[in-house]
């Protein structure tokens, strides 16, 4: 299993430079002159060349990477033309090891960037992912439990509707009602979870909650067919058959078995959140990851796209890696090697 | 032997007296509503069987003799099946009881060994939990009493070392082993009943051998009655003393096993005998399939539900199986083999059509017994 892990975290890694020389290229089929977003809209032809080689933008493609790829293990100073650094040596900008690049749209280190946003969207994230995990997989099982009847009609019929409905309408929604018309919940506000963490939990519910409903209402209908084609199993069968209790098939071998999708499911879709929500955030003014990686592409940032693609990818690949080294503690039938 | 004779009129027995048959199925019936219509899986199903005998239920795909056996287990409580009639277990009609009380009986008196153990036992729990599991839902022991019962078992159906394999998963067992796990998991509370659904159909051959001599073994040691539902007749043969032959959710002959497969007396049962191979018999003997498929149970054919198959109907005059169903009732061999057939003399068919065609040498040596 340890090999197994190092082998993961090595091909993950390599798909890492190889997402990063595949966004450089397709940065520059999108724009010939992105520079012209960063010099402004009143800009002369000598202003234009001058951003282009502050922003490095005039150097070949792969080169850029490789100063990327540098800096990133190196670490590197900004701007990168030599003449421009010692012309205004006040404004050079150490970028330590590990460094992303820097945004010349907030005129800030990526990794700045991104430290401050993360925790934002992590918070949404998780706080999400906890409410769509309990709500779905709760009123899945009671929907399956109750097939036919009333109860999963309203269930699996509600959740269609949350499905439906898009996440800025249920979003204005909640805001307008929930916090503003009836004063329930202060208004959305992002605060450190280390200096409150009740504000920290009031002030994200309402956007976790528009975040979590979309996504609750697929894995309602998802865990209701999982635990109905799990009790049709002959493993069940086997087990009503020995006299169980009808808590014990549902709750021990019914669920045990519908734990597995559903771990895989929920780590994927959990990591994808991590990287941002874009509309939510909108919404609510949330300004973590989401909003940030909007404005870098609307404003043509390489740095900061180049930047969070990465961030982006590394959840998605870290996620993969624990959930198949966690479907090896779940099923005992797996063997990594 | 004599005592396991058939009792179709058998009165349900009262309180579970000693002499009394363990288990009475009266006119059972087990019919599902479906959006298309009900479908009759089983439909007047009546048998005995009494502790330490061992009754074949032989029939089709669909012929409904899982779905009964299912039903003497209570699995349809709280189903949208319909019940009726009477399932008398050791004095308990338990078609008459609760979900609860159901369940207290279901593993403890009576138990079932499902075909296809890799699917029927469940894929993330060691063998040993779940016998341990078995067993600790209807006796009040420590999980480490039920750790050293569940080993015993383990050892008793043949797993080497079971104290190590206790701890493993079902799918570190061979598919022997797999069943073998399964029977040690019917037995672990010493039910007076098992149900053996198809116990050998994924097995290998030399490996179904073993299982059936150990499930025979077993009975033996436990007293116990056993329910074997196959479709193979040989396991018939080798293990039962009654048989039920079953078609379209009806019961269409039943009887002593060696009467049953000496001088059946019913079309569909000479159908299955000619469709079983023999390995030391004549190769220029024929296998010949029943032709057609097993009837629609939501739609059954009229009188006879085997007719549109049956290849004597036309020795029957008039149109009486297609118009009339028969009653099952006893043929020419005496009031404990009954059969469901308005053939009027089936035996002197069998001997002179079916039985040249399906093992020729056997009819020389019968008719050099006669003379």
């Amino acid at each position: 299993m340890f090999a197994y892990t190092i082998r993961r975290v090595i091909s993950g890694i390599l798909l890492l430079v190889v997402m990063s020389v595949v966004t450089f290229y397709l940065f520059y089929a999108s724009s010939s002159t992105p520079e012209r977003f960063a010099c402004g809209p009143k800009c002369t032809p000598t202003q234009l060349d001058t951003t282009k080689r502050a922003l490095g933008y005039d150097e070949p493609t792969i080169v850029q990477w490789g100063k990327f790829a540098k800096g990133f293990v190196a670490g590197r100073e900004f701007p990168d033309d030599e003449k421009l650094r010692k012309a205004a040596p006040e404004q050079v900008v150490e970028c330590p090891r590990g460094c992303l690049g820097y945004s010349y749209g907030y005129s800030k280190p990526v990794n700045t960037l991104i430290k401050d946003k993360l925790p934002i969207s992590v918070s949404l994230a998780i706080s999400a992912f906890v409410i769509w995990i309990a709500g779905g997989v709760l009123l899945g099982i009671t929907a399956a439990l109750f097939k036919g009847r009333l109860i999963d009609k309203a269930i699996v019929g509600l959740s269609l509707l949350a499905f439906a409905f898009p996440t800025f309408f249920i979003g204005l929604l909640l805001l307008k009602f929930v916090a503003i018309r009836w004063g329930i919940v202060e208004l959305p506000k992002y605060s450190d979870f280390t200096d409150n963490p009740f504000l920290w939990v009031s002030g994200l519910i309402l956007p976790a909650i528009t975040l979590a409903l979309v996504y609750m209402a697929g894995y309602i209908r998802m865990t209701r067919a999982f635990v109905l084609e799990t009790m049709s199993e002959d493993y069940i069968r086997t087990a009503r058959a020995k006299g169980l209790t009808r808590r014990v098939v549902i709750g021990k071998h019914t669920l045990r078995a519908v734990l597995t999708p559903l771990v895989t499911l929920s780590g994927l879709d959990l990591a994808g959140l991590l990287g941002g929500a874009i509309i939510t955030e909108t919404v609510f003014n949330f300004n973590g990851v989401g909003k940030l990686s909007f404005t870098a592409v609307q404003r043509y940032d390489l740095p900061l796209i180049v930047g969070i693609v990465l961030l982006l990818a590394s959840f998605v690949i870290v996620a993969n890696i624990v959930v198949d080294l966690l479907y090896a503690v779940i099923d005992p039938r797996v063997r990594l090697g | 032997m004599s005592s396991s004779t058939a009792q179709l009129s058998a009165e349900p027995a009262q309180g579970g007296q000693p002499g009394d048959p363990l288990l009475v199925v009266k006119d059972l019936r087990v019919h599902f509503p479906t959006a298309d219509g009900v479908v009759k899986a089983v439909d007047g199903l009546s048998y005995t069987l009494e502790r330490g005998k061992t009754l074949g239920i032989v029939g089709e795909s669909g012929s409904g003799k899982s779905v009964s056996s299912s039903a003497i287990m209570g699995l349809f409580h709280g189903s949208n099946a319909q019940l009726s009639g009477q399932i008398v277990l050791d004095g308990t009609d338990i078609l008459t009881l609760r979900e609860d009380e159901m369940r207290r009986l279901r593993g403890r008196d009576v138990a079932m060994i499902f075909q296809d153990p890799l699917s029927a036992l469940h894929p993330y729990f060691t063998v040993g939990s779940q016998i341990i599991e078995a067993y600790r839902v209807h006796q009040s022991v420590s999980k480490k009493v039920a750790r050293r019962r569940a080993i015993d078992l383990l050892d008793r159906v043949g797993i080497p070392q079971p104290d190590r394999r206790v701890d493993d998963y079902p799918h570190q067992f061979s598919g022997g082993m797999r069943q073998r796990a399964m029977i040690a998991m019917g037995l672990v509370n010493d039910p007076s009943m098992l149900i053996a659904d198809e116990p050998t159909t994924a097995l290998d051959v030399t490996v179904q051998a073993q299982i059936l001599d150990l499930l025979q073994d077993l009975q033996r040691e436990f007293n116990s009655a056993v329910i074997i539902i196959t479709h193979d007749l040989g396991v018939v043969a080798e293990m039962t003393d009654d048989t039920l032959v079953m078609y379209g959710g009806r019961a269409v002959e039943y009887g002593k096993t060696s009467e049953i497969l000496t001088h059946p007396e019913m079309p569909y049962t000479w159908g299955l005998l000619s469709s079983v191979p023999e390995v030391t018999g004549d190769t220029s003997a024929k296998l010949i399939p029943i032709p057609g498929s097993p009837p629609s149970l939501l739609n059954p054919p009229s009188g006879c539900h085997f007719h549109p198959r049956c290849a004597f109907r036309d020795k029957v005059p008039g149109d009486l199986c297609r118009t009339t169903t028969p009653e099952l009732a006893p043929g020419g061999r005496g009031s404990s083999h009954l059969k469901r057939c308005h053939l009027a003399d089936p035996e002197s068919i069998y001997q002179t059509e079916v039985l040249p065609e399906i093992a020729p040498d056997l009819v020389d040596l019968l008719a050099e017994e006669n003379t």
